[in-house]
């Protein structure tokens, strides 16, 4: 498989009153073609901001790109212009958001706002587009779609607005899809729905998905490797299976043991993570999760640790201490 | 029997769903019920049909006509409102001038509420410097009395604009003049409203998606956010046109307005303040079509308002 998207040593900040907030802190990544990405980490851990700063879609003041690259098929995305990202958003890279309630115009019909994107990248006219509209309807399971073009979004349910919201990001056929916490506003039953709608259409047209979560369960029905965020750093990246079954980081393992599982037993309390992630207003000195960690040495007080592989299958993580032991490494 | 289960067999989804009431049918449903907004529909349409059918019964010329020996007659049979101080039929005249005080009304706005949604929306959407500039921009226009600028400008521009040829009627210059002073004197509030909604509604996620999706910033501001700020928009060119015809009423009070023999309503009050007392039809009928005017506008927007805003979802 090879690299789609490949995002070095990304900072981004935003200058507000208060003061820099360091939000996200020289992160690197990748993505393959057609493979599953997910990201993971609490509120506020930079999650959503670094895929923003990806597509550039960040406020530019107060938000700031302070340094590194997205190569894109080999192109930085961070040095185009606008109008060349114009043509890359919704083309090569679509993006879906948290709340279907919200991220859909309330004024503008289904069809006007799925058909715009055909017109726009791929210079359809109102017929054509409306014709691949039906289809795309048809595709993300809205029922009798035909009539359902003239509709407005209050006339749809949360879930079948999520849906709406997919083919809208499908329409031009994107090899990378960005879902920014798709299922977070949904109630379950409609979350399994969504992650198997894209799980579905991601294997019938090959597309690479980077999935935005903070929910461990859908993480694991879905992806093919998760990168696990902290206070705007990787702290821990591996194949699905590796970090379900081998976590290496003490954040991971902690987030881990906050899981309710099926196959533990229901008497004990799940073990919550005490303190609260760092504040980003402070440039960030050592490791920022030494705070809330049970293993901190001295080291990790004055050092951060860079992203390091540890055993094989690309499974890095950014720790001074091997949490089997205690020891440092 | 067999006839209505292959009738209702061959109905179509079409057919049995009763179509949803889009957001302009749910408008009208609680615009119905303002009662004097329907009021101020009812008059202001009859006024436009005193002002328009008016015309098949009296011809402009004899609008204009003057004869000085029939001066100042008080309202009769043959002058149903009286003449004036050149002996002209001041119903007439009312007819013809109320098409131009409307005309005036309606153009102006236009001009007002592009100039308004232009900078309003720059400002709004961009934010930052391009904010800052028109903002001081407006604000510089609003602390000058518009009344002044008003005066100013028509003292200025006045009489630089030939006659012009419309539908066969001349219309002087000077209506052109009046129409563009009222429009780039008025802009600045609903400038200030359109920028308003557009702060709050750009931060929607809405306007986010359209982003990600590759939609134009210039397609964003006036496709995506504008519709959704229509009501507040619509409501304020609403009372505009009433501000509209009363500025024109102003200015041409004043003797800077549109020059006669074209008659305005504003003109003709003009015509009637040395004769307050003597000959009081000819400032109550022109008078009284303005006040009418202006009155049913206002309940009309007061209804529109009603209607158009968007908390109210109840029918």
């Amino acid at each position: 498989m090879s690299t789609l998207l490949e995002v070095k040593d990304l900072r981004t900040r935003f200058h507000t009153p208060e003061g820099i907030v360091y939000a996200v802190n020289g992160i690197s990544f990748y993505v393959a073609e057609g493979e599953t990405l997910a990201v993971v980490g609490e509120s506020g851990c930079g999650k959503s901001v670094s895929m923003l700063s990806v597509l550039q879609l960040i406020p530019v003041p107060p938000g700031e790109i302070a340094g590194g690259v997205a190569l894109f098929r080999g192109q930085d995305l961070l040095k185009k212009s606008e109008r060349e990202m114009e043509a890359i958003r919704g083309q090569e890279i679509a993006m879906i958001f948290q709340d279907p309630m919200t991220s859909l115009n309330p004024v503008l019909t289904i069809g006007r706002q799925i058909t715009e994107s055909l017109r726009i990248h791929m210079g359809m006219d109102q017929n054509a587009a409306e014709a691949r509209t039906v289809e795309l309807l048809e595709m993300v399971g809205i029922s009798d779609p035909s009539h359902r073009l003239g509709d407005y979004p209050h006339q749809f349910s949360g879930g079948m607005r999520q849906r709406v919201m997919i083919a809208i990001a499908l329409a031009c056929n994107p090899s990378l899809l960005i879902a920014d916490e798709p299922t977070t506003a949904l109630d379950v039953t409609i979350q399994a729905q969504i992650v198997e709608l894209v799980t579905k259409i991601r294997n019938q047209v090959h597309m690479a998905v980077i999935w935005i979560t903070h929910d461990l369960g859908v993480v694991a029905g879905i992806a093919d490797r998760v990168i696990v965020m902290y206070a705007g750093f990787i702290v821990e990246e591996a194949s699905v299976n590796a970090l379900y079954e081998n976590p290496r980081h003490p954040y991971t393992s902690a987030l881990l043991g906050a899981l309710p599982r099926m196959d533990r037993r229901r008497d004990r309390r799940l073990k919550s993570i005490p303190g609260a992630p760092p504040s980003l207003l402070v440039e960030p000195h050592g490791c920022p999760f030494t705070a809330r960690c049970e293993f901190t040495i001295e080291r990790c007080k004055t050092e951060n640790p860079p992203l390091t592989p540890v055993g094989q299958n690309h499974h890095n993580i950014a720790c001074w201490v091997d949490i089997k032991t205690g020891a440092p490494r | 029997m067999e006839s209505t289960t292959s009738q209702i067999a061959s109905l179509s989804p079409d057919d049995l769903e009763t179509p949803p009431l889009n957001l302009s049918q749910l408008a009208w449903q609680r615009f119905r019920r303002h009662r004097p907004a329907i009021i101020g529909l009812v008059v202001l349409t009859l006024l436009v049909l005193y002002a328009l059918a008016g015309s098949l019964f009296f011809s402009e010329k004899y609008a204009n006509f003057n004869d000085t020996s029939l001066r100042l007659q008080a309202p009769s049979a043959e002058h149903p409102f009286g003449t004036d101080s050149i002996g002209r039929d001041v119903l007439a005249r009312t007819i013809y001038g109320g098409q131009i005080s409307l005309l005036i009304g309606l153009t102006a706005v236009v001009v007002e509420t592009f100039l308004g949604i232009l900078v309003g929306a720059l400002a709004g959407y961009y934010g930052g410097l391009v904010d800052s500039i028109l903002m001081r921009i407006t604000e510089a226009m609003l602390n000058i009395p518009e009344i002044f600028l008003l005066i100013v400008m028509a003292k200025y521009f006045g009489g630089k604009i030939p006659e012009l040829d419309v539908f066969g009627r001349t219309f002087s210059g000077s209506v052109v003049v009046i129409v563009l002073i009222i429009g780039v004197t008025s802009w600045m509030y609903l400038a200030r409203i359109v920028r308003a909604q557009f702060l709050s509604l750009k931060e929607n996620e809405f306007v986010l998606a359209a982003r990600a999706t590759g939609t134009r910033n210039i397609e964003i501001i006036f496709r995506h956010i504008l519709p959704n700020s229509v009501a507040p928009i619509v409501v304020s060119a609403t009372l505009g046109v009433a501000n509209a015809i009363l500025a024109e009423a102003y200015i041409s009070f004043l003797g800077l307005g549109v020059q006669p023999p074209t008659a305005t309503w504003g003109n003709m009050l003009d015509g009637a303040n040395n004769y307050l007392e003597s000959a009081p039809w000819l400032w109550f009928f022109p008078g009284l079509l303005i006040l009418l005017t202006v009155l049913s506008i206002n309940f009309l927007g007061d209804g529109l308002r009603d209607a158009l805003d968007p908390r109210g979802r109840t029918v």
